[in-house]
C-alpha cells in the first residue's frame, strides 16, 4: 500500500511537470493570432508551419548544428580532464589541495555578464572569435569545476581498499582507472555527462558573445524571435521543443548508466 | 578513509588546473583592473581608489535587492532539496519506468533560460495561459503583473519547475552509487524504512547533496534570465533580484567602474556564503563517521 501511494505522488508531480511543457507544444503548434487570440486548451487548428520555418531556414537548422558541436566538443574535454583529477582529489592529500579544490568551484560563483568584455577581448587576442572550440573552452569555466565536483563525490564513496587491492594484482595506474574504476562510478559519470551537457547548451552570454555566424548557436537565432515587432510566440515555442530533443537523446543513452549502482567485489 | 600523501597527484590535476585558469585568471584581473578605474573612453582612464566600493555600499537599494536574494535563495534551498530528495526516493528502481522518469525529469533542464522566462508568461496570463486561467476560474484573483505576492509567487514556481529534477537527478545517481549489500545488512539487522534513509541512504548522499545544496545556491544566487523575462523586476521593485539590479546600473551609467566594482562585492558574498555551507557539511560529514 505504501509502494502505491508513493507511486501515485510520483505520478502526480510528473503530471504538474510536464504542463508547462505541454503548453509550449500546443504553442508551437499555432499561430501567433491564435495564441494572443482566445484561451484554448489543445490547439484548434493545429499547424506545423512554425516547424517548417526552423527545417527549411539555414540560419535557423545551422544553429542546431553549431550548438551540439561545441557541446559535445565541451562536455568531452570536461570529462576526460576531470576524471584524473576528482580520482586525486577523492584519493590524494597533496600542496594546496583543499584550495585548489575550493577555488575550481568559485568559478561559477561571479555573475557571468562581467566576464564578457575580458571574454571577448582574450578571444580576439587568440583571434579565436567565431569558432566551435573559442565557446567550448569558455563554457570549460564552469562545467569543468562541476564536472570535478560531482565526480569526486561518488569517487569518494568508493571504498579504497579497491584501490589497494588492484594494484597488489599488478595493475598500472591507469589500466586501473579505465578497466575497473570508471565502470565502477558509472552513475556518476552518466550524471555529469548529462550536467556538463546541459549547461552548455543552455549558456546564452559567452555563446552569443563569442560568435558572430560560423558558430552562431541556436540559443542566440531564438532571440531573434524578439523582434521589434514583437514576439514571435509560435517559433518560439517550436524552437524550444526542438531544443529539448538533443538533450532527451542524451540522458536516453547514460540512463542504463545513471540507474546501475556498482556491485563490490569486481576486484 | 585516511588519504594518501603524494604530491605527485598535482600531476592529475594539472590538465584541469590549465583549462579553468586560461578562462578564469585573465578576466578576473581585468574587472579588478575596471572596478579601480574611472573610464571614460578608450585611453581615458583615471584611477579612482575605493571609491566606486564605497558608492554601492552606501546603495540603499542595492540592500532591498540583497534581502529580497537572500530570501529567495533561502526559499529556493528548502523547498527543493527535500522534494527532490523525495522524488528520487520514491523513482523506480528497475524496469522502464527508470527511463521514462529520468527523460521527464531532463526537460524543464534542457530549456533555454529566457525561453523558460518567456514560456511561462504566456503559461501564467490570466486571460489566455493555462495556469492563470485555472487559477482565477478556482475564483483567486491572480495577476502577477498586478500583485507582488503574486509575482513572487509565480517567480517561486516557475523556479522550483525548472531545477527540483537538478537536485532529483543527481540524489538519484548518489542512490543508486549505494551498494546493495548495504541494504542487505539493514534488512537483517530489521531497520525501519526511516533508518535505512538516516543512516545509510542520507550520510551516502552527502557527497551529491553537498554539491546540489551549493549549486543551487550559487545559481539562485545569480538567477536572471527567467525572473527578468518573466517580471522585468516587478511590479514595482519586487523582483528585482541582485544580478537584475546589476544590469541595471550596468546599462544606465557609461562607467565600467561601479559595475565592476558591484559585480566584485557580489562575488565575495556569493564565496562567503559557498563557503559557510562547504565547511558545515564537510563538518557534518566527519561528525558522522565518529
Amino acid at each position: 500500500m505504501r509502494v502505491h501511494k508513493r507511486t501515485i505522488a510520483l505520478c502526480f508531480y510528473f503530471g504538474l511537470l510536464l504542463l508547462p511543457i505541454y503548453w509550449m507544444l500546443t504553442m508551437s503548434l499555432r499561430t501567433n493570432a491564435d495564441i494572443l487570440g482566445a484561451f484554448a486548451i489543445y490547439p484548434t487548428h493545429p499547424t506545423l508551419a512554425n516547424f517548417v520555418k526552423i527545417f527549411t531556414d539555414e540560419s535557423w537548422y545551422s544553429g542546431y548544428l553549431n550548438s551540439m558541436i561545441y557541446v559535445t566538443e565541451n562536455t568531452l574535454i570536461s570529462l576526460v580532464t576531470a576524471l584524473p583529477a576528482a580520482y586525486a582529489f577523492s584519493r590524494f592529500r597533496f600542496l594546496g589541495d583543499k584550495h585548489v579544490f575550493f577555488w575550481l568551484l568559485t568559478n561559477r560563483m561571479a555573475p557571468a555578464a562581467v566576464f564578457l568584455l575580458p571574454y571577448f577581448q582574450l578571444y580576439s587576442t587568440l583571434q579565436m572569435i567565431d569558432t566551435h572550440i573559442a565557446v567550448a573552452l569558455a563554457h570549460c569555466l564552469f562545467n569543468v569545476p562541476l564536472a570535478v565536483w560531482i565526480l569526486e563525490g561518488f569517487m569518494s564513496g568508493v571504498p579504497r581498499e579497491i584501490d589497494e587491492t588492484a594494484f597488489i594484482d599488478g595493475y598500472s595506474f591507469p589500466r586501473f582507472f579505465t578497466t575497473i574504476f570508471v565502470p565502477l562510478i558509472r552513475s556518476g559519470v552518466g550524471v555529469t555527462a548529462f550536467f556538463c551537457f546541459m549547461f552548455s547548451w543552455v549558456e546564452l552570454l559567452f555563446a552569443r558573445t563569442l560568435t558572430v555566424t560560423k558558430a552562431k548557436p541556436i540559443v542566440a537565432t531564438m532571440t531573434r524571435t524578439i523582434s521589434a515587432t514583437g514576439l514571435d510566440w509560435g517559433l518560439m515555442a517550436a524552437a524550444g521543443i526542438l531544443c529539448i530533443l538533443p538533450g532527451a537523446l542524451v540522458i536516453w543513452f547514460v540512463r542504463n548508466h545513471m540507474a546501475k549502482g556498482f556491485a563490490l567485489g569486481r576486484v | 578513509m585516511e588519504k594518501w600523501d603524494d604530491n605527485r597527484a598535482w600531476f592529475l590535476v594539472l590538465p584541469v588546473f590549465i583549462v579553468v585558469a586560461f578562462s578564469a585568471i585573465v578576466p578576473l584581473m581585468t574587472v579588478v583592473n575596471y572596478s579601480v578605474q574611472d573610464i571614460l573612453g578608450p585611453g581615458q582612464t583615471y584611477f579612482a581608489g575605493t571609491e566606486w566600493f564605497e558608492e554601492v555600499l552606501h546603495d540603499g537599494r542595492l540592500h532591498e535587492a540583497l534581502w529580497r536574494q537572500l530570501l529567495f535563495s533561502g526559499l529556493v534551498l528548502l523547498i527543493e532539496i527535500p522534494l527532490g530528495i523525495m522524488i528520487a526516493l520514491a523513482m523506480p528502481k528497475r524496469g522502464w519506468g527508470v527511463s521514462a522518469c529520468l527523460v521527464t525529469l531532463a526537460l524543464p533542464l534542457l530549456i533555454p533560460w529566457n525561453v523558460i522566462g518567456t514560456i511561462w508568461l504566456i503559461f501564467t496570463r490570466p486571460d489566455i495561459g493555462m495556469l492563470g486561467v485555472a487559477i482565477n476560474k478556482a475564483g483567486i484573483v491572480f495577476d502577477h503583473t498586478a500583485s507582488p505576492t503574486d509575482a513572487w509567487i509565480t517567480v517561486m514556481l516557475m523556479e522550483v519547475w525548472h531545477w527540483t529534477p537538478l537536485v532529483a537527478l543527481l540524489c538519484y545517481a548518489g542512490l543508486r552509487a549505494i551498494p546493495e549489500a548495504y541494504y542487505q545488512a539493514a534488512k537483517i539487522d530489521g531497520a525501519s524504512g526511516w533508518a535505512v534513509f538516516r543512516y545509510i541512504q542520507l550520510p551516502k548522499m552527502r557527497g551529491v547533496l553537498t554539491i546540489a545544496i551549493l549549486l543551487r545556491f550559487m545559481d539562485s544566487f545569480l538567477i536572471y534570465a527567467e525572473p527578468f523575462v518573466l517580471t522585468g523586476g516587478g511590479p514595482g521593485n519586487s523582483t528585482t533580484f541582485l544580478s537584475i539590479y546589476l544590469v541595471k546600473i550596468a546599462m544606465g551609467q557609461f562607467d565600467l567602474g561601479p559595475a565592476a566594482a558591484f559585480s566584485l562585492i557580489y562575488f565575495v558574498i556569493v564565496l562567503l556564503f559557498s563557503f559557510i555551507f562547504y565547511q558545515v557539511l564537510q563538518n557534518v560529514g566527519r561528525r558522522e563517521k565518529q
